[in-house]
């Protein structure tokens, strides 16, 4: 690697070649400041706040986007630079909605934040014309509140990269602002629901609809009973809310405060990721004896569903007609577990804990109301949750770590790895190989289908059948995948594809890690770490090796793709179009 | 400023459509040629109605909203067709401190329309531009070719008069 020399605030240092400021100076151990900045997504110098100075330049430069090189001499906290930087600040602010103290992300913003490092005490010292600002609350999952927007870009950036582009900067001047074509509501095109504009929001211009109250009123009245079910991704990423470091589980507190919180059952989804696996492994064999339609493709992520059902509304055939894990553990609540437990399933409130936006939408879909009643009635996110914890006075370090509930809070180690892109192909191959071999694999670590790559191809021989399957997280790269498949210039035999980057542990739902971090520390596979290691941790590392999942065969559903099975855990899709009519 | 929205109904023939997907069939392997698509739609029709836009976009393989923005980034983009006679006020600055803000107020008094909008009959549109040069007769308003000067907001109606029989 050529190696430049550069004197950052008068120290000599020897850096790599090519890389910017910003870049440079982590490794002098110096932060500069960013809004817009987002490695390899947004990096388009426009917030202005990492302006440096350089020595022979005539103006301040932008940090993030002005490479080095030999010779360069950097001041980055100069008199001049922090004039600057505040009175950035300041005119950002003069079009801001400055009420903090009721703002989603108090104490999370990175506005917030850079104003109180910069000492910003006159934050009405450009205050003039506002602009008009749109709040747009069409789609069922989120908020859009343009009046805390500082047009950063970074949502823009997060949806372009999700190849679906439904928002953007428009106008200019004094009027650009964000929003989707026409001005109309962003619910008049093909929003997928993935949140990952919002977890890319540094302010509070874009939330989830809050339904935690909804939560709590069903607690609250003592003719309901309510059930929680937690995702696989939840537990690896809820602590960050709490001050643990990124990629600790934990899952014995989670449950400890769901206990507190006054649930009256708490469940684990992955008992039904468990259950997935024994459906869709079954689906897939099926499919592969009788000639349907392969490759099949996983259908536990409801923005990629509702993705597929956007931009590939002729290729449905190859969706697995599995409910997501979700939707199949609110089915068996209300339909086994009820009669089970002498419970009327009009009573039961069934309420799930996701890293997703997209499962807001997804309890309201057609198809989903195998006991008459909707499978889920109410999915928060993560951050709802510890908006929960917090508000009920719960002090969550101080918890003891608890179990789950049975019988459905008994869970694989193949299942909670569905909570990292790879996870649920993982959990698949352990069980065809039993199913097709009958014998468990001898190592159940299938590393290839593992890691960040964004897609991941394997092949295996099971039995005598050779597996070739297809591993895509994040809508962009599902659009690679999904154009081979449409033009039949692949001959996978199953693809596993998330909505989100990396899977469910980025999910759109999960903690919002600031720029300053996300740029530098890999979240993604630090969480996923969490769960690779609690998937190790477990004595049981196969889904049909799950005593309550056999059961519930044995009581209810009689096998795989039984009748009763395709009543209760199955689905269907609809055609969409890229705009409504 | 932003620009206003029509909602006057889109009335495409199908001969515009089919000079419009000409134009996208010639240029859709190349997604710089956006700005070119445009410019020809805009030709054709006047100007960028969602229809229009989509069609571009669809046929482009360019997301919709892309396309939206470039057209409300650009000047020379509309999203209002313009009126079988187009009223364009002066608002250069001789023209302006002559009172040409009384002229445009006026107009959206009579017609009903305001800046970058056209009547829904299809017959007037308002506009205000940049100096045309007319400035010893300001505050000026042009209607198509025709230049009106030294103007009063009380003229206003009887010089509209003549367009509206």
């Amino acid at each position: 690697m050529e190696m430049v020399n550069i004197k950052i605030n008068g120290m000599p240092f020897s850096v790599p070649n090519g890389l910017s400021i910003l870049e440079a100076a982590r490794y002098a151990g110096i932060t500069i400041p960013t809004l817009c900045y987002m490695k390899e997504m947004n990096e388009i110098g426009a917030c202005r706040m990492c302006m440096v100075e350089v020595k022979g330049a005539r103006s301040l430069v932008a940090a993030c986007v002005f490479p080095v090189n030999e010779g360069m001499e950097i001041q980055t906290n100069s008199e001049r630079v922090r004039k600057a930087r505040k009175t950035t600040l300041e005119l950002i602010l003069s079009t801001h909605n400055r009420k903090c103290l009721s703002c989603v992300r108090s104490t999370n913003c990175e506005l917030q934040a850079l104003c109180l490092e910069y000492g910003v005490d006159k934050p009405d010292r450009f205050d003039g014309a506002t602009p008009d600002y749109a709040y747009d609350d069409s789609m069922i999952h989120m908020v859009r509140d343009n009046s805390k927007c500082v047009l950063c870009r970074r949502c823009v950036a997060a949806c372009n990269n999700q190849s679906v582009s439904v928002i953007g900067a428009n106008a200019r001047g004094f009027d650009t602002h964000i929003s989707s074509a026409f001005e109309l509501n962003i619910d008049n095109f093909s929003c997928v629901g993935c949140g990952q504009c919002i977890v890319n929001c540094p302010t509070g211009a874009l939330y989830e609809k809050d339904d935690t109250q909804k939560v709590l009123d069903a607690i609250n009245d003592p003719e309901k009973f309510v059930v929680v079910q937690t995702a696989p991704a939840v537990r690896a990423a809820l602590g960050e809310e709490f001050g643990y470091e990124i990629g600790t589980d934990v899952e014995g507190k989670m449950v400890a405060s769901l206990r507190r919180l006054g649930f009256d059952k708490v469940f684990d989804t992955n008992f039904s990721a468990d259950l997935t696996i024994m459906e869709e492994s079954h689906e897939l064999i099926e499919r592969v004896k009788n000639g349907g339609t392969l490759p099949m493709i996983t259908s536990c992520s409801p923005g990629w569903i509702k993705y597929c059902e956007h931009y590939y509304p002729d290729q449905l055939d190859h969706l697995s007609t599995c409910k997501s894990p979700q939707q199949m553990f609110g089915a068996t609540v209300k339909t086994w577990y009820a009669k089970k437990m002498g419970i009327d399933p009009a009573k039961i409130v069934s309420v799930s804990v996701m890293p997703c936006t997209a499962k807001k939408f997804e309890i309201g879909r057609d198809d989903q109301n195998a006991s008459g009643y909707a499978d889920v009635d109410i999915s928060i996110t993560t951050r709802e949750l510890a908006r929960m914890i917090k508000g009920a006075g719960i002090n969550f370090k101080l918890l003891p770590d608890e179990q789950f509930d049975n019988p459905l809070g008994e869970g694989t180690g193949a299942a909670v790895i569905f909570g990292a892109t790879g996870g649920v192909m993982e959990a698949a191959l352990r069980t065809a190989v039993k199913a097709l071999t009958g014998e468990d694999p001898g190592d159940p670590n299938f590393t290839d289908v593992r890691g960040m790559d964004g897609v991941k191809e394997a092949t295996y021989n099971v039995g005598g059948l050779e597996i070739k399957v297809c591993v895509a997280s994040g809508t962009k790269n599902a659009k690679i995948v999904m154009d081979k498949v449409k033009s039949g210039e692949c001959d996978y035999t199953f693809i596993e594809i998330m909505c989100c980057p990396g899977g469910c542990i980025n999910g759109g739902g999960q903690p919002v890690v600031p720029a300053s971090i996300k740029n530098f520390v890999d979240v993604k596979s630090l969480r996923a770490g969490a769960l690779y290691r609690n998937d190790e941790a477990r004595e049981n590392r196969f889904s049909h090796d799950n005593s309550a999942v056999k059961r519930v065969y044995d009581e209810f559903f009689g096998e795989p793709g039984s009748h009763v099975a395709h009543e209760v855990l199955h689905t269907s899709y609809v055609k969409r179009g890229l705009y409504k009519d | 400023m932003l620009k206003k929205i029509s909602k006057i109904p889109f009335k495409g023939t199908p001969e515009q459509e089919a000079q419009l997907k000409a134009v996208i069939e010639e240029c859709k392997d190349d997604k710089s040629l956006l700005m070119h698509v445009m410019q020809q739609a805009q030709a054709i029709y006047g100007y960028l109605p969602i229809e229009v836009q989509k069609m571009i976009a669809d046929g482009m393989d360019i997301p919709l909203e892309k396309v939206y923005g470039v057209s409300t980034f650009y000047a020379q983009f509309a999203l209002s067709p313009k009126g079988e006679y187009n009223i364009s006020v002066c608002l250069g600055t001789a023209c302006y401190v002559k009172g040409a803000q009384s002229l445009i107020d006026k107009v959206t008094e009579i017609l009903g329309i305001e800046s970058g909008e056209c009547t829904e009959d299809g017959k007037f549109s308002l506009e205000a531009c940049r100096c045309i040069g007319a400035c010893g007769l300001a505050p000026v308003l042009s209607i198509n070719d025709e230049v009106y000067g030294k103007l009063t907001a009380d003229q206003i109606s009887g010089v509209l008069a003549k367009y509206q029989a």
